[in-house]
């Protein structure tokens, strides 16, 4: 490991309104070496590779790339300058042929035409280095994403050639394409490439990088020699915790023993999630941990009737139910507040007033309308009740903080009485205080009575109110921590643990 | 009474627009604020511009409840056609009125139905989805006249487009009526907020419990109500169903009626006597271009100029609001 | 080659069988004189469609362009009869308008950030405006060089003819198409009406390639008015109302995905030869009617929107079984 650095950043730091995305983080690729970057959602990973490819200017810091300072303006000058970037989703034009994706805009030319023949020939010869042997003419979409994925990564190496950045390519590719993909980054890294790889599949993680590199809340944990760093050790630099520290413990010793339950057998989703059994008692909270990607919110949308379940069933204090939509689920009494506050919790807007009344009404039907008075009270209560901070209930709800959108949504669910709550990490993306008054308010739900189910990655917040601690990883429920088994440091083992269940 | 006070306030660049427009006419043809009642009927210009724009405030009441859900309505002209050659030739062949105006418009919430279907559960993009009755629409119109111009004699139906009751002219009244009993479905009932929820927040909206799926199949339906009653109106008060002319890019009008009234293209919050009130403004231009001794063909003109100035009022309000520099689109931004 | 060229495909086999169904009832029917007709007559719709299938390629809509021929045949009218002119001049004059006035929309529609539909509407409003405003009067064009050009045309083997008009449309589709798949800018046009985020990232110019559609479209509206005012010898301000309608059905038809991306040129050629085809079919049948045309032209885009949709989700499910996370 004698490289010298290829690209080197140094105390990045970047703010948006509100909060500290980037705080003085440091990162450096090797020429020849496969990097990990790791951290869970919001950790700052994907601010770090704008910032490196130039759609995001740093706030302050400096890139240097060869060992002279850069100041990236784009993505097109960061490919210029040999820093090439192949995303999860949108990277290609799947309308477009292989050889049309690879050339598009640098076409060869022949008598003022593009010179289809020669662009597929290079195309060709393009795609033999990674051992592709494809039709260079058909459309992109005819490929698996395996190969539309190599083909993203050819076009990245042939356009910049030093640097090559990978966000999760592997987060939709089955196993043997993963190794095909693997097989490439190898053959790059000898070449000499410095390669930046995203995942949350510690496996890969551990079966392909050289180092890892871990950000938590926009600050650098530490950057590591991947033989020399322990699973555990890895999985605690990413939660957060250390295993010395992790001494707490879950809130409740006894189960309570409600007849009233909720119980789901047998539910599975086709390739996304394993099926799983769950019984949640009224007065209970189940939390959901797992790695980002493991099944969590699959589970949710699984319960809340947003997918179709394969199979399975679901019985409310015995009796069969059927979950076909969400609407199914509220009439049930769940309630849902997800992950996505933006695109799928808040009506932006409408006001608080509208959000609050919004399920209840829905609940109701269209002809049976609260009165605004009505409404305007039922907001009074819950914004005194879950001390929203607003000066208006009128006020849009798009214009409120993270923190008090997500009170707005738990309001909406609350003014329906549910019996069975599911959050979807309910605290991310909120301040500190808002952050302990959620807390509480799951605990005090749950001593009312209500079953709820928390995703979270945070550890000790998880600990701080679950009865019971659900272990996901890579889409199976893998096992469970009941009462004083739970700590962060059990959860940790069990999230990192390499084969089989925990208990 | 408190919450009228604010929506004036927003209603305000509309109320000044039709004052400065009514006062031009006023310039250009003296006797513009004229009423007389004779024969126990209001006539004046001013009923003029009412009676003329009641087929676009009609179709506007529709129009406000799919825009406000993210949608258009591309169809509603072609549909009045067909309503009308519907009760045109309903009645030459004898059906009493009531048999003819519920057929008419039993045939337009048909179209609006399978708008509606194509829209929400096809998903289909609304504009492409409703192209395709705006295509057919005149062909099946046609085909039901036979194409030729459907003439009638019958007093009841001639009594829908020309008749009045309590001095003003029926299309006026229907109008009214169907305003009145739009805004108060939609405000009496929850209907608005779901649909504004819906048209802000598909999915959220979904999630929180909404038969969005449903909803915007009614709202595409109800828009075929309404272009059907407009069609009817139409061909009562020419007494006759022209399939080829009736209607004719009145679905435009009515967009612009809606956008004027303030709604946003983008869903959302909605003013149905806003939009109607956009309907009178555009009526309102078109007398005043007449009555000033322009000739009419300088209304596409004034038109287009209006769009092109509200298009740019809002991109400099979203300008102002941070929106303009647009960098790398959100992926979404293929559904607009 | 792939699913996504399934409605071509589709387009080939009903035109195929359209024609086979007319020659089996009008024998007459294959003749090179009616297939030199159906060119002749389909002329300005052709060459207009040429231009709506890149917008609608690249994601957008033009619905001005109706509205453009109408006024383009009105202001050469005018300036030939009216003001002396030679045509070629008119032409010119009529061509540089039109061109200019697509490229207008192109800008408002890129800088402003609007739906193109809203902006080629106020277009569609502003160009019929101004024809009436020029004059609402139909005016005969009279002038020897229009005699002379409407003379022209090539003898086909079997007694057809194809005009000057006919034979022009011919040449904007070879045109377009090596504009659709020879150039940079073709491959532009598909990149935008793939996904217009990654096309930026790609490096494709989105600006100019907006602005250049638009322009195109206008010029092609523009041509498309010349041709209709040598076809009728007149310029009318209500002529070719409803075009714009005609146009994207034709290249719906012709297997063009309306949401953009994916569809040939070639395609919206047959197109605009099915439209055709219904109305000679009508024509010698004698008792159909021709509102049928618009009625099968409906179900034509009906069955192909709805064959798109299903294709699309079709590809997206199976896109979904494979992306789910394991």
């Amino acid at each position: 490991m004698s490289n010298p650095d290829l690209l080197t950043a140094s105390d990045i730091r970047k703010s948006f309104v509100g909060f500290k995305a980037l705080d003085g983080v440091d990162f450096s690729v090797r020429a020849g070496e496969i990097h990990a970057l790791l951290g869970e959602n919001g950790a700052g990973k994907s601010t770090l590779i704008k910032v490196l490819t130039g759609v995001l200017k740093p706030d302050s810091g400096v890139i240097e790339l060869k060992g002279s300072q850069i100041a990236v303006r784009d993505t097109l000058h960061a490919q210029q300058l040999g820093i090439g970037t192949v995303y999860q989703e949108v990277n290609l034009l799947p309308n477009l042929t292989v050889a049309e994706n690879l050339y598009i805009g640098r076409q060869p030319k022949r008598f003022g035409l593009v010179d289809t023949r020669t662009m597929q020939k290079q195309a060709r010869a393009l795609l033999a280095d990674y051992d592709i042997d494809i039709d260079v003419g058909a459309e992109l979409s005819s490929f698996s994403v395996a190969v539309q994925q190599l083909v993203a990564i050819a076009r990245a190496v042939d356009m910049s050639g030093s640097v090559l950045i990978l966000d999760e390519p592997t987060a939709s590719l089955d196993r043997h394409e993963v190794e095909l993909l693997f097989g490439v980054l190898r053959k790059l890294r000898d070449r000499g490439l410095g390669i930046v790889f995203i995942t949350h599949f510690l496996d890969q993680v551990y079966a392909i990088s050289d180092r890892i590199t871990v950000l938590r809340n926009g600050r650098l944990v530490g950057t590591r020699e991947t033989a020399s760093l322990p699973r555990v050790e890895l999985v605690s630099m990413m939660l957060g915790r250390t295993l010395a520290a992790a001494t707490g413990h879950g809130r409740r010793d006894t189960l309570p023993q409600s007849s009233r339950q909720i119980a789901f057998s047998n539910f599975g989703l086709n390739r996304s999630l394993a099926p799983f059994d769950m019984t949640i008692h009224a007065g209970e909270v189940v939390g959901i941990a797992g790695l980002l990607g493991s099944g969590r919110t699959e589970t949710a949308r699984l319960m809340f009737g947003i997918d179709l379940a394969d199979a399975g069933t679901v019985t409310i204090d015995g009796k069969p139910v059927r979950i076909a939509s969400p609407r199914d689920a509220v009439r049930l009494g769940f309630g849902l507040c997800p992950e996505d506050r933006k695109a799928d919790g808040i009506i932006g807007d409408l006001s608080v007033r509208e959000n609050i009344a919004l399920a209840l009404q829905a609940r109701r039907g269209w002809y049976r309308r609260m009165s605004t008075r009505d409404q305007t009270e039922l907001a009074h209560r819950f914004v005194k009740a879950l001390d929203i901070r607003t000066t208006d209930v009128e006020k849009p709800v798009k214009l409120l903080s993270g923190g008090n959108q997500q009170k707005v949504i738990l309001a909406r669910w609350l003014a329906t009485s549910p019996r069975f709550l599911i959050l979807d990490e309910p605290t991310r993306g909120i301040d500190v205080g808002a952050h302990a008054e959620i807390i509480e308010l799951i605990n005090k739900l749950c001593d009312e009575g209500l079953a709820l189910l928390v995703i979270s990655s945070e550890l000790e917040e998880i600990v701080a109110y679950s009865t019971r601690v659900r272990i996901l990883r890579d889409g199976v429920h893998v096992g469970e921590l009941v009462g004083a088994e739970i700590s962060t440091g059990s959860i940790m083992q069990a999230i990192a643990a390499d084969q089989g269940g925990v208990k | 009474m408190s919450r009228l006070v604010p929506g004036l306030r927003k209603a305000a660049p509309q109320f000044v627009c039709l004052a400065m427009i009514l006062f031009f006419n006023w310039l250009a043809f003296p006797g513009f604020f004229d009423l007389r009642i004779q024969d126990g009927r209001l006539f004046g210009s001013l009923v003029d511009v009412l009676n003329r724009g009641a087929p676009v405030a009609i179709l506007a009441v529709g129009m406000t409840a799919v825009i406000a859900s993210k949608g258009v309505d591309l169809s509603v002209g072609a549909v009045m056609a067909m309503a009308g050659a519907v009760a045109a030739t309903m009645t030459v062949s004898g059906h009493p009125l009531l048999v003819v105006l519920l057929s008419a418009l039993a045939v337009g919430v048909a179209c609006g139905l399978l708008n509606g279907l194509l829209v929400a559960v096809l998903e289909l993009q609304p504009i492409v989805a409703t192209l395709i009755l705006m295509v057919a629409g005149r062909g099946i119109a046609q085909l039901i006249t036979k194409g030729v111009i459907v003439t009638f004699n019958d007093p009841g139906l001639i009594f829908v487009g020309t008749g009045s009751f309590l001095g003003l002219p029926m299309p006026v009244i229907l109008a009214a009526a169907l305003a009145i009993f739009a805004v108060a479905v939609v405000r009496r009932t929850a209907l608005g907020l779901l649909i504004e929820s819906t048209g802000v927040n598909r999915s959220a909206s979904t999630y929180a419990g909404i038969n969005s799926r449903l909803l915007m199949v009614m709202i595409y339906a109800f828009s075929g109500f309404c272009a059907a009653l407009a069609g009817v109106i139409a061909a009562a008060d020419i007494r006759g169903a022209d399939a080829n002319n009736a209607g004719l890019w009145l679905e435009l009008d009515a967009i612009l009626a809606v956008v004027i009234g303030g709604t946003s293209l983008l869903g959302g919050r909605f003013s149905i006597l806003m939009s109607v009130l956009g309907a009178i403004i555009i009526q309102a231009m078109n007398t005043g271009i007449l009555t000033s001794g322009f000739p009419p063909e300088y209304n596409l003109v004034v038109k287009a100029c209006v769009i092109i100035m509200i298009l740019l009022a809002q991109s400099v309000s979203l300008g102002a609001a941070g929106w303009l520099p647009r960098r790398v689109p959100a992926a979404k931004s293929k559904e607009a | 080659m792939s699913s996504r060229l399934l409605p071509f495909y589709a387009t080939l086999a009903i035109f195929v069988l359209a024609y086979g169904v007319c020659v089996f009832q009008f024998p007459n029917m294959l003749s090179t004189r009616v297939a030199g007709n159906l060119l002749t007559d389909n002329a300005f719709l052709g060459i207009v469609a040429v231009g709506m299938t890149f917008v609608i390629l690249s994601g957008g809509i033009d619905l001005s362009v109706g509205a453009v021929i109408g006024f383009t045949t009105v202001l050469i009218a005018v300036l030939i009869s009216w003001y002396g002119m030679h045509p070629l001049l008119a032409f010119a004059i009529a061509l540089a308008i039109s061109t200019t006035f697509g490229a207008a929309m192109g800008v408002v529609i890129h800088y402003l950030d609007v739906p193109a539909f809203i902006v080629t509407l106020a277009g569609m409003f502003l160009a019929r405006g101004m024809a009436f405003v020029i004059t609402t009067d139909s005016i005969p064009i009279s002038h020897e060089f229009y005699t002379a050009l409407q003379g022209l045309y090539l003898r086909l083997p079997g007694g057809g003819r194809l005009t000057l008009i006919g034979g022009l449309m011919v040449l904007v589709f070879a045109f377009g198409i090596v504009l659709a798949h020879f150039t940079r800018f073709g491959s532009y046009v598909y990149a935008l009406g793939g996904n217009k985020t990654s096309a930026e990232l790609m490096g494709v110019p989105v600006a100019r390639t907006t602005v250049g559609i638009y322009a195109l479209s206008g010029f092609l509206a523009g041509l498309a008015g010349v041709v209709f005012s040598l076809y009728t010898s007149a310029g009318y301000s209500l002529s070719a109302v409803g075009v714009e309608l005609d146009t994207i059905a034709a290249v719906v038809i012709g297997g063009t995905l309306l949401t953009g991306g994916v569809g040939l040129v070639a395609g919206t050629f047959v197109g605009v030869i099915i439209q055709g085809l219904i109305q000679t079919y009508i024509v010698f049948d004698g008792t159909l009617s021709s509102w049928w045309t618009k009625i099968v032209v409906g179900l034509l885009l009906f069955a192909f929107i709805t064959l798109q949709r299903l294709l699309v989700v079709l590809s997206d499910r199976k896109r979904l079984l494979r992306n789910a996370p394991s």
